[in-house]
């Protein structure tokens, strides 16, 4: 196992995070912050409690979701990416490294970014809403296997994108998708019985469901679906990234 | 001279089905410079990329140092130092951080007294801070070879060091080259200049359409590519070459306005002020003269024919 290597890649990647502080940090947080001040504070109040909730909290899980997967693809794909654009990646591909350890270097520091920006955004809510957490270690369980998995996707992502406009594709025009129509912002059980039937073909709602349910102990699906679900999504990201190495896809002739 | 780079029947055929390599064998000395001299799309990248790890070989074995490159990846390319072609650098970043990483990439611990060093023998130290985009091209290349050395490898490829460079700026690429043999480091370098071979390789191995054609010592090789043409251009035409002439073996154009006298640079003597003394005497009357080097291209078609 080639450590430093590891290392090097890491402090590289999480550099470039702290260089671009604004635009890493700030920007997901801001836009955050603005979703609890319009849903949560100014609509939120007109708004029945959910399951027992009040809207503004209700809904902090979800977005938190929201932000660390759009996050975790977009970081990771461009971890990825722009050494490919910018033909740096040779660096990367001569270097006495294996696969797993360039996985680990890149994945782990998209994968820590997007979990800071969680708990930075979990730390903001507390301000606008009462906050609790019914199970603590499940919530870290849930964040930190969501960003790990997305940012196994991103950097498959970032794998397969030809071109800048592929690399903006899949976080924009699928991943947000996913997660408004996941229960972000609303319990399943709000929904007509034949679009319940549908969300449920929805993965991220089965993260969110989880999700939630370590704040409040209350959840669309059973917990342990959830769990199995994110499992079985980790894997898939997995074999696809040993695949492409394996095959040297997109990245050696 | 033991070998340290050891390439055994290697071919590579692309995708699209272009045969990029066929067959190459090559032993490369510990501590030489070869210079692999080639037309564009020779295979001189696809050669390196094949020995770093970039591409991936169809058939055939290159080992580094007695590691292979494919089953012992780790401790053949810990030995290796790549400067590719293209001036690939991350833009916002810095040469003291990108040459940091390359060297824990590679395996090294940190060890920023040895970044220093390298940055200051390429004199990149004063430069350390500034972003790589700010930097003039003669500049990214020293960082690129910077990133290569930071690991202390033993064998160093240049891909096309000069490409596109100036004169002044291959001078300096050559000096560089100079101070890094002194080292003992093993040198393999692609160029499609006869005059860069010339200038700082031990042995010139030629390449074209994927095949090596051969290896020689410099010395001898530049005696064979070395040839030069003097062309002669009369006042009146001559009906044929004065029986004088005769010891110079000249070729006469069909019009008889031409003399055309075939010389070699490299040996002691090339015969042109005999030739045109002898001329003189002979009662020809000069209109112009001009020399006329073999192109590259000449010489590889003269190698093919010389094989088969």
């Amino acid at each position: 196992m080639n450590l430093q290597a590891i290392r090097a890649i890491y402090l590289y990647e999480m550099a470039r995070t702290f260089r671009t502080l604004t635009q890493s940090v700030v920007s997901p947080v801001l836009s955050t912050s603005l979703y609890f001040v319009v849903f949560g504070a100014a609509i939120g109040s007109r708004i029945q409690d959910v399951e027992r909730v009040s809207y503004g909290a209700f809904i902090v899980p979800g977005l938190i979701m929201l932000t660390v997967l759009t996050q975790s693809v977009s970081n990771a794909s461009f971890g990825i990416y722009f050494p490919r654009f910018i033909g740096t990646v040779y660096e990367l591909l001569s270097a006495p490294v294996s696969h797993v350890e360039i996985v680990i270097g890149y994945v782990g520091a998209a994968a820590t970014k997007s979990l800071i920006i969680g708990l930075i955004i979990l730390a903001t809510a507390s301000f606008f809403v009462p906050l609790r957490i019914e199970h603590p270690i499940w919530m870290i369980a849930f964040l930190v296997l969501s960003c790990v998995s997305f940012s196994l996707f991103g950097f498959i992502l970032g794998i397969w994108a030809k071109d800048f406009e592929q690399l903006q594709f899949v976080p924009l025009l699928v991943i947000t998708p996913l997660v408004f129509l996941g229960g972000s912002f609303y319990s399943v059980s709000m929904l007509p019985p034949v679009w319940q039937t549908v969300t449920l073909f929805n993965p991220v709602l089965y993260l969110i469901s989880g999700f939630r349910w370590s704040f409040y102990g209350a959840a669309d699906v059973p917990v342990a679906v959830s769990l199995v679900c994110i499992f079985a999504f980790l894997l898939a990201c997995l074999g696809v990234v040993w695949w492409m190495f394996k095959t040297g896809y997109r990245l050696k002739s | 001279m033991p070998s340290i780079v050891s390439i055994d029947g290697l071919s590579k055929t692309y995708a699209s089905g272009f045969q990029a390599l066929s067959d190459v064998s090559l032993e490369i000395g510990q501590g030489e410079i070869l210079a692999l001299l080639g037309p564009n799309g020779a295979g001189k990248t696809t050669l390196i990329s094949i020995i770093c790890g970039i591409v991936t070989p169809s058939a055939g074995r290159v080992a580094v140092g007695g590691h292979d490159v494919v089953t012992d990846f780790r401790a053949a390319r810990r030995m290796i130092g790549l400067v590719p072609q293209e001036l690939t650098l991350e833009p916002f970043e810095t040469p003291m951080n990108t040459t940091r990483f390359s060297r824990g990439l590679f395996g090294r611990p940190r060890d920023d007294a040895r970044i220093e060093a390298v940055l200051r023998e390429l004199s990149l130290w004063d430069k350390r801070a500034a972003q790589n985009r700010t930097l003039s091209g003669g500049m990214k290349r020293r960082v690129l070879i910077a990133k290569a050395l930071a690991h202390d490898p033993t064998v160093l490829f240049l891909d096309e060091p000069t490409a596109g460079v100036d004169v002044e700026l291959r001078k300096e690429m050559w000096a560089v080259v100079e101070k890094l043999r002194a080292r003992g480091v093993t040198i393999i370098l692609t160029t499609h200049y006869i005059e860069e071979a010339e200038a700082i390789a031990d042995r010139i191995a030629v390449i074209n359409r994927g095949e090596l054609l051969l290896v020689e010592e410099k010395a001898r090789l530049m005696q064979r590519l070395g040839r030069k043409y003097l062309r002669i251009e009369l006042q009146e035409p001559c009906a044929a070459i004065p029986a004088a002439l005769g010891a110079y073996d000249l070729d006469r154009s069909q019009d008889g306005r031409f003399l055309s006298y075939a010389y070699d640079t490299q040996g002691p003597r090339t015969g042109i002020t005999g030739l045109l003394n002898d001329l003189r005497d002979a009662g020809l009357t000069l209109r112009d003269v001009q020399t006329e080097q073999s192109t590259l291209e000449e010489i590889f078609v003269g190698l093919v024919k010389e094989r088969s």
